[in-house]
């Protein structure tokens, strides 16, 4: 029993399908990597575990509970934290105001929390005074995976956090999202870098248009042949 | 020679700068209404002088209602004891008209263009339920001490030739546009609701994803503009006075301020108030005498050196307005494109 289930989920945004029973799941602790071509229904296969995309058949179960019926912002209080691919902090507020932003639904302990994430991301406390837009790619990312965090999810939901990114900061924010997962918070992310998203995952997911093709721990995955010359480049 | 520029400036200061600035300040809190509206709601709503003329108008009768009854506040306009009960009445028009049309479309997520739509029906429903409550004649409801400086009392203190009058309704709209903007901005730089309203302004997907509702938002947005409006427009009202049709027309340099400022940043709604006021009273100003004072006889003209008549003034916020959205869509301050 996983904490959080989209089960034989199957839907799209009106029209024809994306989603052709699709299996998603994470538990507390794992990492777990949606990966697969341009065009498989990553992105939509997470949207959809936090409402944003219509489904026709399936379901969608956190702990024991089907939140199926509720809105994206009701997810988000039942304790799915989710980092949009773009336009994911306020530009227009500075790091700590972000930060502030997240907790407006668990505003009691601020502080604390603050302080857990600026242990994680400490350039974050260095900068908190600065606008968000004013940071590089990568802060901008540990602001948006900052801000999601203050929610107190259960989930952590990220959708491809590092389009962008240089590859050095890549690995040092693959290091974080382990460290995350370590809290006991189930963290799924959408990656186009399958290889190294692979390599710290604990569950994978190989998409193929809307499907699931693979599912296997993540270096079970890197390790099968077919797995490696259809997805990974060989 | 001396006497002469200081003639100038004296006369200067009367009929430009001390007007222009009260003027500013009215068309700031205006403008700032506007801005706040189209930063959460996303249109520019047409309905904001109407809404100005009917906190006013409540806050006349309410006036009125005092004065009748024998209450004064002494040397300070007796509107300032009806103002809260203006500002009450065009928050609640404010609310309901949201509940009854806006949220319509906010539910159906129209484009702004249909939102702006709306707010055109709101204007005519309030601009006509204005003129039934008041009329649409000319009122005055300024009581109290009209003068802190008279220009007679300038001339006598000073010996020059021209005199300024300071009027007590300009100090105050001063001094209630810095207490209301100091409010507003301590508000939505310390609070968490103002906060909120910012990220919301800023990206409301992410907002709602951070759990912000948007029906708390909204709200907020529309009773701060709607005080402001009312602010603005009371102040107006006492400094010159009302008419439900100027209050009507002052929808243009309003929108002309908040969108030279930047669309959807506070300060440059107030720097574009200003900014407006000044070209409106500058420009409009016959330079004639003043020029007398500072130049040789021979070259005095015949003419009143009034670059543009009064009755063109609303053409300067429309310039403005042309010019800002040609050549800095942003304005001032890099707001939002319309």
């Amino acid at each position: 029993m996983s904490l959080l289930t989209g089960e034989a989920m199957c839907g799209g945004y009106g029209g024809a399908d994306i989603l052709h029973d699709c299996t998603i799941q994470v538990d507390k602790g794992q990492v777990a990597v949606i990966v697969g071509p341009n065009g498989a229904g990553k992105s939509t296969a997470m949207k959809a575990l936090l409402g944003m995309v219509p489904l026709r058949t399936g379901s969608v179960r956190l702990a024991d509970n089907d939140i199926g019926k509720l809105s994206p912002q009701e997810r988000v209080s039942a304790g799915i934290g989710f980092v949009p691919q773009t336009d994911n902090v306020f530009t227009s507020l500075t790091v700590e105001e972000n930060l502030e932003i997240g907790a407006y639904l668990r505003r009691e302990n601020f502080s604390t929390v603050a302080a857990e994430i600026y242990e994680l991301f400490p350039v974050l406390k260095q900068k908190r005074h600065q606008f968000a837009g004013e940071l590089s790619g990568g802060q901008r990312q540990q602001v948006a995976i900052g801000r999601a965090l203050m929610t107190r999810p259960q989930v952590l939901l990220l959708d491809e956090p590092t389009a962008g990114v240089s590859p050095v900061v890549m690995d040092e924010f693959f290091d974080r999202v382990v460290d995350i997962a370590e809290t006991g918070i189930a963290v799924l992310m959408v990656e186009q870098n399958a290889r190294q998203a692979l390599e710290i995952a604990d569950l994978g997911y190989v998409l193929v248009q809307g499907r699931n093709r693979y599912t296997d721990a993540g270096e079970a995955l890197l390790a099968n042949p077919e797995v490696r010359s259809s997805f990974l480049g060989g | 020679m001396v006497d002469g520029f200081l003639n100038a400036a004296v006369l200067f200061a009367n009929f430009v700068l001390v007007p222009g600035i009260a003027y500013g300040a009215q068309l700031a809190l205006g403008a700032l209404g506007i801005t706040l509206i189209f930063g959460i709601l996303r249109f520019g709503n047409f309905a904001h002088g109407d809404l100005m003329a009917l906190g006013t108008a409540v806050t006349i009768l309410v006036t009125w209602w005092l004065q009748a009854h024998g209450v004064s506040l002494g040397p300070l306009p007796t509107a300032l004891l009806a103002l809260p009960i203006g500002v009450a009445a065009a928050v609640a028009v404010a609310l309901v008209s949201d509940r009854l049309v806006f949220r319509y479309y906010r539910v159906t997520r129209a484009t702004p263009v249909t939102f702006m739509i709306a707010s055109v029906g709101v204007m005519f429903v309030l601009n006509g339920a204005v003129r039934f409550i008041i009329g649409v004649d000319d009122q005055n409801f300024a009581d109290g001490t009209r003068f802190l400086i008279t220009a007679n009392g300038f001339r006598e203190m000073t010996g020059l030739a021209e005199g300024l009058a300071i009027r007590s309704t300009q100090v105050l709209t001063l001094i209630v546009a810095i207490v209301a903007v100091a409010a507003l901005f301590w508000f939505l730089q310390k609070t968490v609701t103002g906060k909120a309203m910012r990220a919301f302004s800023d990206n409301e997907n992410l907002a709602r994803l951070s759990g912000i509702e948007p029906g708390v938002i909204v709200a907020y947005a529309w009773i701060i503009a709607a005080t402001l409006a009312t602010l603005a427009g009371v102040l107006y009202g006492l400094d010159k006075s009302f008419k439900p049709f100027t209050y009507f027309q002052l929808l243009m340099p309003m929108f002309a301020a908040a969108i030279v400022g930047g669309i959807g940043q506070p300060v440059g709604a107030i720097v574009g108030g200003f900014l407006v006021a000044f070209s409106e009273v500058g420009l409009t100003y016959a330079y004639k005498k003043l020029l007398a004072y500072v130049v040789p006889d021979s070259w005095a003209s015949d003419g009143l050196i009034q670059l543009i008549a009064t009755d063109y003034k609303f053409s300067i916020s429309f310039v403005i307005l042309v010019l800002t959205l040609l050549a800095r869509p942003t304005g001032l301050f890099k707001g939002k494109v319309i």
